[in-house]
């Protein structure tokens, strides 16, 4: 019998008093659900949505040599982000595989926080502080002592306006800003993983359920509910983003990933000679998006096929749903490259059964604008 | 019209209400809630022979894929149209407008009481 107790952020109590139910998140005992996977994914895309995050990792950076070793230590040019501004990226073994991904955000000329994922942030913490050997930096791993919530939907900016002064309407999407929330010191990030605005707020612990309750309690007029994991992986499957252990991996290098893009080859980094070698072949598969037709969904390790009949495994589902918002299946999967272009047929068995799907375009969905 | 105490329940979570030689069979509140939201139900076809505790159908929810095991030998008479359209009438209403299927029974197995049922699932 398993006596290892699972970690809990400082709003455990409040998920319990909502009567949501709880899963094993790597190590951590999350809210799944609160009331209706259904409900909580369509209050984020049509109201907003609250998540508790606050089980991810937080390190700060800060020295005259900041840019310098942010730069070595991952695949792209944190130098060059804009003060207060963030970019996505990954933390790359020398091997190319893929350590983690991340948002890096640029606080001040000489000043960053890394928000990377919980069940990384000893791998991470260990990677930067060797990294960090020749450079004069403080890096500080903060997890323990803040809370992130995330505010998620078309109506998520507003509801947040009403707790703070920060210029809310002025921060672009990908920005960073530091300020009050009920005279609270936080860090707001326009940043999320679920296709919608919105934002992250990182605050102290000890300010975590005033905030929590303060949010829900502006909101729920404008139809804010709290959201749990099951629906934040639907959402973000529908936005086409990959969730670390299920489509990236030590196994994979960026490039079969689709992530080619956040790799900048023209500087030195740990890694960079491997995913040099990388960038230079075809990778053997390629992550892409599928689209069925029907309500049965192909679903995480289903193996797929090139015909109704073949028994020869072409690919591999990593994330797979019926999509609450489109209503029929999409799936991300890794497939033979031979097999991942735009339009190609690919059959999923599911459960026995073949179904048809077609590779298409990530994303998904795209709000509005 | 059989009240809920008369139902008769499987360790499977399913309900069956009996008329006759037909049991109308759905499954409890309990699962649905277990299971989440219903988005797809799989219902075996009318006049297919059913054997006790062998899976018959599927029952697929966004997160999970749950079985829907027979809980009587026999052939199904009568499946529900309006929840294979509209699945999440099983969270609505789990015990009446959910009904799955009715199924003309040889014989009925140990099935659990209401009050047996009940215990199961304070255990659970």
């Amino acid at each position: 019998m398993n006596e290892q107790a699972l970690k809990t952020t400082p709003l455990f109590d409040r998920h319990v008093a909502a009567n949501a139910a709880f899963t094993d998140f790597g190590g951590w005992n999350m809210p799944v659900r609160y009331t209706s996977d259904l409900a909580e994914h369509a209050a984020v895309r049509n109201t907003a949505g609250l998540f508790d995050i606050s089980h991810m990792a937080e390190f700060f950076i800060s020295g005259i040599d900041s840019r310098a070793f942010l730069d070595y230590a991952l695949v792209g040019v944190a130098s060059e982000i804009g003060t207060l501004r963030a970019k996505y990226s990954l933390i790359v073994e020398a091997s190319g595989g893929i350590i983690d991904d991340l948002i890096v955000y640029r606080l001040e000329q000489d000043s960053f926080l890394i928000i990377a994922n919980a069940g990384n942030r000893a791998a991470v913490l260990s990677a930067l502080a060797e990294r960090a050997a020749n450079f004069e930096v403080t890096l500080e791993d903060a997890s323990d002592r803040l809370a992130l919530l995330a505010i998620q939907g078309p109506r998520a900016v507003g509801i947040l306006a009403m707790l703070t002064d920060a210029p809310l309407g002025d921060l672009k999407y990908y920005s960073i800003f530091e300020s009050m929330v009920l005279s609270h010191h936080a860090y707001l990030a326009r940043t999320g993983y679920t296709g919608e605005d919105g934002f992250e707020i990182l605050v102290a612990n000890e300010h975590a359920v005033e905030i929590w309750d303060a949010l829900l309690k502006a909101g729920e007029p404008l139809g804010l509910i709290s959201a749990g994991y099951a629906s934040r992986d639907t959402l973000r499957l529908e936005a086409g983003m990959p969730l670390y252990g299920s489509e990236l991996s030590r196994e994979t290098s960026p490039y079969s990933a689709g992530l080619g893009r956040v790799v900048r080859l023209e500087h030195d980094f740990v890694g960079v000679e491997s995913l040099t070698s990388y960038a230079a072949t075809e990778p053997k598969r390629k992550l892409v998006g599928l689209s069925g037709e029907g309500r049965r969904a192909a679903r995480a390790h289903y193996e797929l096929f090139a015909s109704e009949t073949s028994q020869d495994s072409i690919g591999e589902i990593t994330t797979g749903a019926l999509s609450p918002t489109l209503g029929y299946p999409i799936a991300m999967a890794y497939v033979d490259s031979s097999a991942a272009e735009l339009g190609t047929q690919i059959w999923a068995d599911v459960r026995g059964s073949r179904q048809l799907m077609h590779v298409v375009s990530l994303p998904f969905y795209k709000r509005a604008k | 019209m059989t009240s809920r105490e008369e139902l008769l329940y499987t360790r499977e979570h399913e309900w069956l209400a009996i008329e006759g030689d037909v049991a109308t069979v759905g499954i409890t509140s309990y699962a649905a809630e277990k299971l989440g939201d219903v988005v797809f139900v799989d219902l075996p076809k009318v006049g297919t022979t059913t054997t006790y505790m062998k899976i018959c159908g599927e029952i697929e929810s966004t997160k999970s894929v749950g079985e829907l095991y027979a809980p009587v030998d026999g052939e199904v008479v009568a499946t529900n149209d309006a929840v294979v359209g509209k699945p999440e009438l099983i969270n609505q209403d789990a015990f009446g407008a959910g009904w799955l299927l009715k199924i003309r029974f040889t014989q009925l197995p140990e099935l659990l009481s209401q009050e047996q049922y009940a215990k199961l699932t304070d255990e659970g």
